[in-house]
């Protein structure tokens, strides 16, 4: 096998990055606002995890770079047109059933990537992707037992949840295209256990929307990073 | 033969700790109630502040931090309820209450944060002023208050020195960066000292707190503590203190201080400050947007525990 273009492997790194900082900065919505003081605990230590994940993978990015750039460089002088990650990770939180359907989403990918990530031979990363696994092993978790007792609770909250499956479906292919083909088993496993228990249909229709991993994305993405980058682009070259 | 109240009154004047069981005069029960929630309900509301920023932190750095000094106060807040509900109250009927408007909370969380120097404000003035008060409760004579108490000023503290670093990182900045916290500091400045309640003089629960030692020290005394610990660290910043009547008396070993505007103290506390009617209304409006999820979880609940009989 020849030799691993470095692009290449920066590129792979800002997606993971790209993916695990936007849906922080998503769950951090959540805070001061959660139904309860339990869920906002939770959903603030999950932000956590992933701001935790991005800033090392940036950084790892940076020094593999090797043009000086560090994680705030990368995350936060980047434009949208350069950001990778995928659509789902975007969207709106919407209702606690909207959110707690897109965390499932993500949580029955990055299960089976960190597990591989975690065997790859650049020790950085599979020592990122070690520590990661541990913290997705959690999230799947609480996800999995939100979206069953959502969707297995009331009929408001069967309603809800069921609608936020139709509406993020068709993010869902996205998640494990390309080189992230192996992981779909994994996945189908992983979310269909959970929707069946939790009573909720998979939508009929097999429309599907891609291109996060271009750079395509949805419009949310843009306003997400307006507000998240505003001060570094308000005041540049300034230390916080 | 010793009556209880001779037994509760022993437990006080030993600087022994009343536990849950113990007998209390409802009044003790009632006022420390009044004040856990207060407290709670303070940790909770304060987390809009400085939520309000998390999505706009300058940094992955500042924004982690951020993230946690808020989970930490949501973390307080539960162990606060906690302790309360000792006393035989409900978490749900104190945030009821709170809900209501019949509970108060730390009137310093009705100031809007403007700037990023709001954050670095925040930790040092108003997490400064919480410590000097919640120091003395750790020496609180009701058992699971004074224990909570030693946890959340071991967190206060750390919360501190992590706003008063994002203030030095601003004054040795450049001069916009500067001119960012002196802005915080003229806003914060009053509110802060508000902190510590009326005069001595005017406080209507400090007299029994004090007798019942669920209070040690005075507002008037902790005001002053406070001002002599901060008017150095202004003084590091480079910062100046918006009060002309401050300076240091040799004669008294204090910095006297210029007063208060008690009218703009109590139009907060009854309601009018800047951020009351937001601060409420967010509070509100998140727990009545998250009743369908608390209900479907009770439904679940349910559903399993039948499945299982």
């Amino acid at each position: 096998m020849p030799p691993q273009d470095p692009d290449d492997r920066v590129s792979a790194l800002l997606a993971h990055a790209d993916d695990n900082l936007v849906l922080a900065q998503r769950l951090g919505e959540w805070i001061a606002s959660a139904p309860e003081l339990e869920i906002d605990i939770a959903l603030g230590n999950i932000a956590l995890d992933h701001l935790g994940v991005a800033r090392a993978l940036y950084t790892h990015a940076g020094d593999l770079q090797g043009e000086g750039r560090g994680e705030d460089d990368l995350a936060l002088g980047r434009e949208e047109r350069d950001y990778l990650n995928l659509l789902l990770v975007e969207q709106p939180n919407g209702d606690f059933a909207r959110t707690m359907v897109r965390q499932l989403f993500f949580d029955a990918y990055q299960t089976p990537l960190w597990e591989d990530l975690s065997a790859s031979d650049a020790p950085v990363l599979a020592g990122i992707a070690a520590k990661a696994a541990k913290e997705t092993a959690y999230h799947l978790q609480y996800s999995s037992s939100w979206v069953i007792r959502l969707g297995d609770g009331t009929e408001e909250s069967h309603r809800r949840a069921q609608d936020a499956v139709g509406a993020l479906w068709r993010f869902t292919s996205e998640l494990t295209e390309d080189d992230r083909a192996s992981y779909r088993d994994e996945w189908e496993r992983l979310v269909g256990a959970v929707l069946g228990e939790a009573k909720l249909e998979v939508p009929e229709d097999p429309y599907q929307r891609t291109g996060g991993r271009h750079g395509y994305h949805t419009e949310h993405l843009g306003y997400l990073l307006a507000e998240m980058q505003w001060m570094q682009r308000s005041y540049p070259e300034m230390k916080w | 033969m010793t009556t209880p109240e001779e037994k509760f009154q022993a437990l006080i004047d030993a600087e022994e700790k009343v536990e849950p069981p113990d007998w209390m005069p409802e009044g003790y029960r009632k006022n420390l109630i009044r004040q856990i929630a207060q407290h709670a309900h303070s940790e909770i509301i304060g987390m809009q502040p400085e939520g309000n920023w998390i999505s706009r932190a300058p940094t992955l750095h500042r924004k982690a931090i951020l993230m946690a000094k808020v989970q930490d106060e949501a973390g307080h807040g539960l162990y606060l309820y906690s302790a309360a509900e000792t006393l035989g109250v409900k978490r749900d009927e104190m945030q009821e209450l709170l809900h209501q408007g019949k509970h108060k909370y730390s009137s310093i969380f009705n100031y809007p944060t403007l700037s990023w120097a709001d954050m670095g404000a925040i930790g040092w003035l108003v997490d400064g002023a919480a410590i000097t008060n919640q120091v003395m409760l750790t020496r609180c004579s009701y058992g699971p208050y004074a224990r909570a108490m030693v946890r959340i000023c071991k967190e206060e503290s750390f919360h501190q020195r992590q706003g008063y670093e994002i203030l030095i990182r601003l004054c040795q900045g450049t001069s916009e960066q500067k001119e960012m916290a002196q802005d915080a500091l003229d806003r914060w400045w009053w509110p802060s000292l508000m902190m510590f309640g009326p005069h001595d003089s005017e406080s209507t629960h400090t007299e029994q707190s004090m007798e019942w030692k669920i209070k040690r020290v005075s507002n008037d005394d902790l005001r002053q503590q406070f001002v002599d610990m901060t008017v150095p660290q202004a003084e590091y910043l480079g910062l100046e203190i918006p009060d002309p009547e401050l300076r240091w008396n040799p004669e008294r070993g204090h910095y006297d201080f210029g007063e208060i505007d008690w009218e703009e103290f109590w139009r907060v506390v009854k309601g009018n400050g800047p951020m009351n009617r937001e601060r409420l209304e967010h509070k509100v409006r998140a727990w009545e947007e998250g009743t369908w999820v608390r209900e479907a979880a009770a439904a679940h609940a349910a559903k399993k525990a039948a499945r299982a009989a």
